[in-house]
């Protein structure tokens, strides 16, 4: 099996909670965690969760990918400027490439980043898509129930339960 | 049955992925006709989604809604049957997403289609006996059917998660609740086997029926209840019919159960079905209205609940999107881009 795990387990913060970093000395935030503010030069670095909301700073579409990405192209990846400041590279996710343009919108999800090969790990982490919606007023119940009238239809040849 | 200490749902979310496949098209692949088609169109998972996945956004939704810190959860227990490792626990991945952990219960549960109503009932004890203050309950399934079976036109992919706890802080108290079990083998996967076999009709009166509709009767008679005392029910969808039968064969009426009826536009959502109608009715019920529940699961048996809601439900349901948001939110693909998809093609 390939060694990988320790890597991968090291980061599970970074990659599934948005896990980066904010200065005790200065305040700055960074992403992912380093050991020195890159601002103060300070080693008094505190874990800081990121919201995961954030905007295309720039984007472009991976039609080779690399080993391990195969199966997933063609793919966008952007530069995805988080509210709270820093810059994060991942891909996109629930997104036409056509349909992708800087200053979009982007919520951070967890996704399947990968397979390490046919019997090996699956690596998770942040991916960002368009938002799904806003919460609403709460007010949806004519809407639901004009969208989910039972179907009256034709006697189907088997029916299957499970 | 239910615990000494009243216990509920605290908070509810729901995720189904945005690709949709038409049962026709499924058809037209397979020179079926399209005459009685037992749904309009399922949910297709995408290349980088699984039940893990799903599961972590219906539970970032479940938290949005609860407003509790996710360190207080003691259990987090995912049902489902198309779990991504044969061993290692999807509840891990989940509870460490979440931040959760350490201190925490984890384990994946399996019940065909029931398993995510069977960690609500467990869940229900857990809480209800004191051992924990939370526990985070969740059905999910990317279900699987192979090319060209019945099962094929309906197997969908979504999740449900409950964030359930005392009575106190529910949106939805449970009233009571029973299980209702026998053998009976209508449904079952085999190690190693990538799709499930079904016993065709088999999985219908004996399985499917008996099961809901006499967990459904024991407990209205338990609460000496009938279906007009109740504003809402949800019951395990298969297809558009079933569901709709058996509430029909308990006394409820088309509306009861249209907010809660997905599985036209999503499909059989397997481990997710029930759980996922129950968070749509949640979106739109009121204070004081009653919501009956029964699941159903292959094997076989049958998990039904009588919940009633709260006030609380009215703040809490704005703070995430409502399920029908991830209902209307569909790119259609046809047969070649699903079989991509879902993994059908043999790459070597």
């Amino acid at each position: 099996m390939p060694m990988e795990l320790a890597r991968n387990w090291r980061l599970r913060r970074q990659r599934l909670s948005l896990e980066g970093a904010q200065c005790a000395a200065c305040g700055h935030l960074v992403f992912p965690t380093r050991p020195v503010c890159p601002k103060c030069r300070s080693r008094q670095l505190q874990p800081y969760r990121f919201s995961g909301r954030g905007e295309v700073y720039s984007f472009s579409t991976v039609y080779e990918p690399p080993a391990g990405f195969e199966g997933y192209a063609p793919y966008t990846v952007a530069q995805v400027r988080l509210a709270e400041g820093p810059l994060v590279t991942a891909q996109l996710t629930d997104v036409d490439a056509d349909s992708v343009y800087i200053g979009m919108k982007v919520e951070m999800v967890t996704r399947k980043l990968f397979e390490d090969g046919e019997n090996g790990l699956l690596v998770y982490g942040y991916k960002f898509r368009p938002p799904v919606m806003a919460p609403t007023n709460g007010h949806v119940s004519a809407d639901v129930l004009a969208h989910t009238e039972p179907q009256h239809e034709a006697q189907a040849p088997v029916l299957v339960a499970n | 049955m239910k615990p000494n200490r009243p216990v509920g749902i605290v908070g509810y979310g729901a995720y189904v992925p945005r690709f949709r496949i038409k049962a026709a098209e499924i058809a037209r692949v397979w020179g079926a006709g399209e005459g009685g088609l037992p749904i309009e169109e399922k949910a297709v998972s995408g290349l980088d989604e699984d039940v893990i996945s799903m599961s972590i956004e219906a539970a970032r939704n479940a938290l949005r809604r609860a407003q509790i810190d996710p360190q207080e959860i003691g259990a987090v227990w995912v049902g489902s049957e198309s779990h991504p490792y044969a061993v290692k626990p999807s509840s891990t991945l989940v509870a460490e997403a979440i931040e959760a952990t350490p201190l925490v219960s984890a384990a994946d549960w399996q019940f065909a289609c029931k398993a995510g109503t069977e960690a609500m009932q467990a869940a229900f004890g857990y809480i209800g006996s004191g051992m924990v203050h939370y526990a985070l309950a969740i059905g999910a399934d990317t279900a699987q059917g192979r090319p060209g079976d019945a099962l094929e036109y309906t197997t969908g992919a979504g999740a449900a998660a409950f964030i359930l706890g005392p009575g106190e802080e529910s949106l939805a108290v449970l009233e009571e609740s029973l299980s209702y079990v026998t053998d009976t083998p209508d449904f079952f996967r085999r190690p190693y086997m990538h799709y499930p076999e079904h016993g065709n009709r088999f999985t219908g009166d004996p399985a499917y029926f008996h099961h809901s509709v006499t967990a459904g009767q024991k407990l209205l008679e338990q609460l000496g209840r009938t279906a007009k005392d109740y504003t809402w029910a949800v019951f395990h969808q298969p297809n558009v019919k079933f569901p709709s039968k058996a509430a029909q064969m308990l006394g409820f009426s088309p509306e009861q159960i249209a907010p809660g009826l997905l599985v036209g536009q999503i499909g059989n959502t397997y481990a997710g079905a029930s759980p996922i109608g129950l968070t749509a009715t949640l979106d739109v019920a009121q204070p004081g209205d009653r919501i009956f529940m029964v699941s159903f699961g292959s094997g076989a048996g049958s998990d039904a609940l009588s919940l009633q809601v709260t006030d609380a439900i009215v703040e809490r349901r704005k703070r995430a999107a409502p399920t029908l948001a991830y209902v209307k939110r569909r790119e259609e693909v046809d047969y070649a881009t699903y079989a991509r998809l879902r993994g059908k093609l043999q790459m070597a």
